[in-house]
């Protein structure tokens, strides 16, 4: 469904240093896959998300959903950030009515699948409260919701558990797996933790920094559903150890 | 346990301010001062009353000075802060144009201002004007720039036009944003509208200040401060009002 070849990112900060952000990066994401990207910080992994959302142009190389080039922003996606960034001002189901508010279509006709995703996702009930009335993980959901709201085929996904707490991070990991279970889509997950990218995923792709690189891809062969027992399981172990030595073995990458 | 809530939280100043006063009024009365040095409150209230009626046309003279002023610090301070947001040009050549303005102490262009001007209340809108506006020009711009860089990725993500994202994402940012300026606004509004009138007039609670003391008669002058400060902070409990109609969602301050 992706296709990224040989993608080049360079862009100035405003101190006008030159930032190589992405180097010769070559991806290929099937249709309905879940693949997560996982890397230290500065390893371009947030732009590459940019990148494949049509929010700023590679500098080199081709980037392409269902085989048509990404020019510009391309609306059958949804984003989800590691903040939730909501609207303080609406209530929880117009927050995630925003979402189709904004691709200009009429929110009305949406209401019903707005108010049947919060219950999906553990809201029923919670659709006229502000979003200062929830708790973290609640905010996360509902900004989950809004991303799929208009039914994206493909979910990018920044860090979305980052700023949660180890627990309510596991179970909206578990959640998210549930959801995706019943509203199959290509997801493109960014983490830095490598057991999220392992639970996660039907791939991991491995990130070094300073430039940007794929160290490798690695196939995650756990069977589904999955749960938190499959930590203890063998071949968990050894794919977390693989991708702990890809990351630590080369420092820097200089 | 409430009531004692309410105990510390009203009667606790209302009886302050009444032990001021009574004080106030026992040491003017015990040691004979004169009238027009420090007048006693009661005399402050009995001329007060005895002017009620040519009280009404002042106080709604400068009243309407100082919505005026800040009528117009809105119409001019949004815009503007829009302008300066949205426009890295704008922003260069108006910002330093504005601060500049600020810096100027506006009650030393009062006189130049009336003296262009003429009498009359437009000058005195116009003082009220520029000591406002600044306020709600930073604040307003302020917000408008505190809109997540995320919220502004994900609107353009969904092809959504500039506007539509200034009217549904940044404009409602702003708005606690706007209001904080606001309110400093409308209490300088009330110091501009005064200040033109020191500086000319025949109406308008300014003037009746000038000339109260003028002819030694400093509880008339206190009566007027009085109903100044009463305008004032109706004005600023107006808004307050207006901000908590037009952003419900913010919760007001001590609940939770």
């Amino acid at each position: 469904m992706i296709r990224l070849n040989a993608v080049d990112k360079t862009y100035r900060t405003r101190q006008g240093d030159v930032v190589h952000a992405l180097d010769d990066v070559t991806l290929h994401v099937a249709e309905n896959e879940f693949v997560t990207l996982v890397g230290p910080s500065g390893c371009g992994k947030s732009t590459l998300l940019k990148l494949v959302a049509g929010l700023t142009p590679a500098t080199r190389g081709t980037i392409a959903i269902r085989d048509q080039p990404v020019r510009g922003p391309f609306p059958d996606v949804g984003f989800v950030f590691q903040q939730p960034v909501l609207l303080p001002w609406r209530c929880v189901l117009d927050n995630v009515l925003f979402s189709v508010e904004m691709l200009g279509l009429e929110p009305r006709d949406y209401r019903k699948a707005a108010v049947d995703l919060l219950e999906l996702t553990g809201l029923a009930g919670f659709e006229t409260k502000y979003p200062r009335e929830l708790s973290g993980g609640m905010q996360q959901r509902v900004a989950i919701c809004r991303a799929l709201l208009p039914d994206p085929s493909l979910l990018l996904m920044d860090e979305p558990f980052g700023a949660l707490d180890a627990m309510t991070r596991e179970e909206m990991s578990l959640e998210l797996l549930r959801i995706w279970d019943e509203r199959r889509k290509t997801i493109l997950f960014v983490t830095h933790s490598i057991p999220e990218a392992i639970l996660l995923a039907d791939r991991v792709v491995v990130m070094t920094p300073r430039p940007g690189r794929i160290a490798r891809t690695l196939r995650v062969d756990l069977p589904r559903p999955r749960t938190m027992d499959l930590e203890f399981d063998p071949r968990f172990k050894a794919t977390s150890d693989e991708v702990r030595a890809l990351i630590f073995a080369r420092p820097g990458a200089a | 346990m409430t009531l004692r809530r309410v105990a510390a939280e009203s009667l606790v100043p209302a009886g302050t301010l009444v032990g001021a006063l009574v004080a106030w009024e026992a040491v003017t009365r015990g040691l004979h001062v004169p009238r027009f040095i420090m007048p006693a409150p009661s005399e402050i209230l009995a001329e007060g009353w005895d002017w009620r009626y040519r009280f009404v046309e002042h106080t709604w003279v400068t009243l309407y000075e100082t919505l005026g002023g800040f009528a117009l610090s809105v119409a001019v301070g949004v815009p503007l802060a829009v302008l300066i947001v949205y426009s890295p040009i704008l922003r260069n050549a108006l910002y330093p144009l504005i601060v500049l303005a600020q810096s100027v102490p506006k009650i030393a262009i009062a006189p130049v201002l009336l003296l262009v001007l003429g009498h009359g209340e437009v000058p005195k809108v116009i003082v009220a004007f520029l000591v406002a506006f600044f306020p709600v020009v930073v604040d307003t711009a302020t917000g408008l720039a505190a809109t997540p860089p995320e919220l502004l990725d994900l609107s353009r993500s969904y092809r959504a036009s500039a506007f539509k994202t200034f009217l549904k994402v940044r404009l409602p940012m702003a708005m606690p944003f706007f209001f904080a300026g606001a309110k400093v606004a409308i209490t300088l509004a009330v110091i501009g509208a005064v200040v033109g009138e020191f500086v000319g007039s025949d109406r308008g609670l300014g003037y009746v200040i000038l000339s109260a003391t003028s002819y030694w008669k400093t509880e008339l002058a206190f009566s007027s401060m009085i109903l100044l400060s009463l305008m004032a902070i109706i004005l600023f409990g107006a808004v307050e009002l207006v901000e908590r109609l037009a952003c419900p969602w913010l919760a007001p301050a001590g609940d939770e």
